[in-house]
């Protein structure tokens, strides 16, 4: 066993872990963040993604032990805060749910996380940019033009500037 | 699916981490940033008994100019790498090679040293290290040693590294003169490994190519230098023409595997395809 202490969601916590323990296994495991699934074996398809110290990573490669004196946000951590009246949705759940950016909404969290952090870099990404941005996140149900279309709907309202009009939901219907 | 157990070390210095290491022995295994170590350990094809973090050694982290070389740290991200200044000015083929990398969260972990010591045949940077005569310092317990990129990929996922060493830094030669550089990837889908790929390097002096440095990914067990090529393209005048007909011998002296992703003789069809688009683009021609 290895004492880790790390910020969570904005809470701090001191734990003996297994140097095996994956970080997606100690969120879900210990702390019961059940928020950030686990979608494949394969570090491919980013539905783990959370932040460490500010930067996306799937947290099914990362070591709970790499994780020590280091701050996570993951998804149950975003709302509030990050420019969203209090208690209410980030932007960018926001923009998911308005847009329908999913359907099963098991690639969802991650996709988030993912798209939260691209945003961070790059304020108004084109839709390419968005797709590439996100290439490291799998969706088995939506064919991305809604996630697309989301993750830009909430990059205008991060940047401040009016929202992207609801008429585009046109080609997926 | 969870790692087998292990001991976990992580240092705070190069000097401890080979300390850690040797107390370790045959078992023991560096873990870089862990976007190839960590998934290999899940799947339990690799079970070493200690890990040696090397997350916290910062002496390994960080770019920064020594006389004509660039020296870039094993522990610098591939993220930093892109975003790097001093590569963007020197070295841009690195930058441009590491932005195909994998995605965003991937490269926010994975580190160069990581990628070249890994030395998988589909990984973009080793054959770019090889294409720009890129130097690889490597400490040990009896001190440091630099081995040339064409002596350090000995085999598939084989390196120059013995098990007690680690490799410290990689010295890229700046390049003097008019150099043009290009990395052409192909793959099939996002975030996918190379099927093939060339990096190119190419200096043009009064219209013609003076010299051209060719980089092959995944054209045999270990990057490759595309030297028929190389050697075809020295000295002619920069034109499609030319170009089109020395990367006609791209696949020369190279051995492709024939996999699901792709058969040997579609794989050199791919290396004479993408050399001439390499080359055409690192020379500053359209394609
Ligand atoms: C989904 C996915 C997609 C990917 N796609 C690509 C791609 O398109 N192209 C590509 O090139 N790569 C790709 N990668 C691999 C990525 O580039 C990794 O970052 C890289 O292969 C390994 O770097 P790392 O720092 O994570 O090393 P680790 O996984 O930590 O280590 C890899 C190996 O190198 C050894 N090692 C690491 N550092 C040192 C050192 N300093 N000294 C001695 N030995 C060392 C370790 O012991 C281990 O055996 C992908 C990875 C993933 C998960
Ligand atoms: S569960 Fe982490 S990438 Fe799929
Ligand atoms: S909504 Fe089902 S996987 Fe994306």
């Amino acid at each position: 066993m290895t004492q880790i202490s790390v910020r969570v969601d904005g809470a701090s916590y001191t734990d003996d872990v297994e140097p095996r323990t994956l970080l997606v296994h100690y969120l879900r495991e210990h702390l019961g963040k059940v928020g950030t699934v686990v979608g494949c074996d394969t570090s491919n398809c980013g539905a783990c993604t959370v932040h460490l110290d500010g930067e996306a990573v799937k947290s099914c490669t990362v070591l709970a032990v790499q994780a020590d004196g280091s701050e996570v946000t993951t998804i149950e951590g975003i709302s509030g805060g990050d420019g969203a009246q209090d208690g209410s949705l980030h932007p960018m759940q926001k923009a998911f749910h308005e847009m329908h950016g999913l359907q099963c909404g098991y690639c969802t969290p991650g996709m988030i996380m993912a798209s939260i952090d691209l945003v961070a870099d790059n304020p108004d990404p084109s839709e390419h940019e968005v797709r590439e941005g996100i290439e490291g996140n799998l969706c088995r149900c939506t064919g991305y033009q809604n996630i697309v279309r989301a993750v830009q709907q909430a990059a205008a309202e991060m940047r401040g500037s009016a929202p992207a009009a609801p008429d585009t939901l046109g080609a997926q219907a | 699916m969870i790692p087998a157990p292990f001991d976990y070390v992580r240092p705070a210095t190069v000097d401890e981490a080979l300390r850690a290491l040797a107390d370790g022995g045959e078992d023991a295994k560096i873990l870089a940033g862990g976007q190839s170590l960590i998934p290999v350990m899940r799947l339990r094809l690799a079970a070493p008994s200690v890990v040696v973090d090397l997350t916290r050694v910062a002496e390994l982290r960080g770019v920064r100019e020594d006389g004509d070389a660039l020296v870039i740290g094993a522990m610098t991200t591939h993220s930093d790498v892109v975003s790097d200044p001093l590569i963007a000015q020197h070295a841009p083929l690195i930058a441009q090679a590491t932005e195909t990398v994998a995605d965003r969260q991937v490269r926010h972990r994975g580190t160069f040293g990581g990628a070249l010591a890994h030395a998988d045949p589909a990984g973009d940077l080793p054959a770019v290290a090889l294409a720009l005569d890129a130097e690889f310092v490597i400490a040990g317990p009896a001190g440091r040693r630099t081995v040339p990129a064409r002596e350090f990929f000995v085999d598939y996922l084989t390196t120059a590294l013995a098990e007690d060493e680690i490799l410290v830094e990689i010295r890229v030669p700046k390049l003097a003169g008019q150099w043009g550089m290009h990395y052409e990837k192909f793959n099939r889908v996002a975030q996918a490994w190379s099927i093939v790929a060339v990096a190119a390097a190419v200096r043009r002096e009064d219209g013609h190519i003076a010299e051209a440095r060719i980089g092959l990914t995944n054209m045999g067990p270990t990057p490759l230098r595309a030297t028929a090529t190389e050697q075809a393209l020295a000295g002619v005048a920069a034109g499609a023409d030319a170009i089109a007909g020395a990367a006609a011998h791209a696949a020369e002296g190279t051995a492709p595997s024939d996999d699901l992703n792709a058969k040997a003789d579609y794989r050199e069809h791919l290396a004479r395809v993408l050399t001439r688009r390499a080359v055409a683009a690192a020379a500053g021609l359209p394609a």
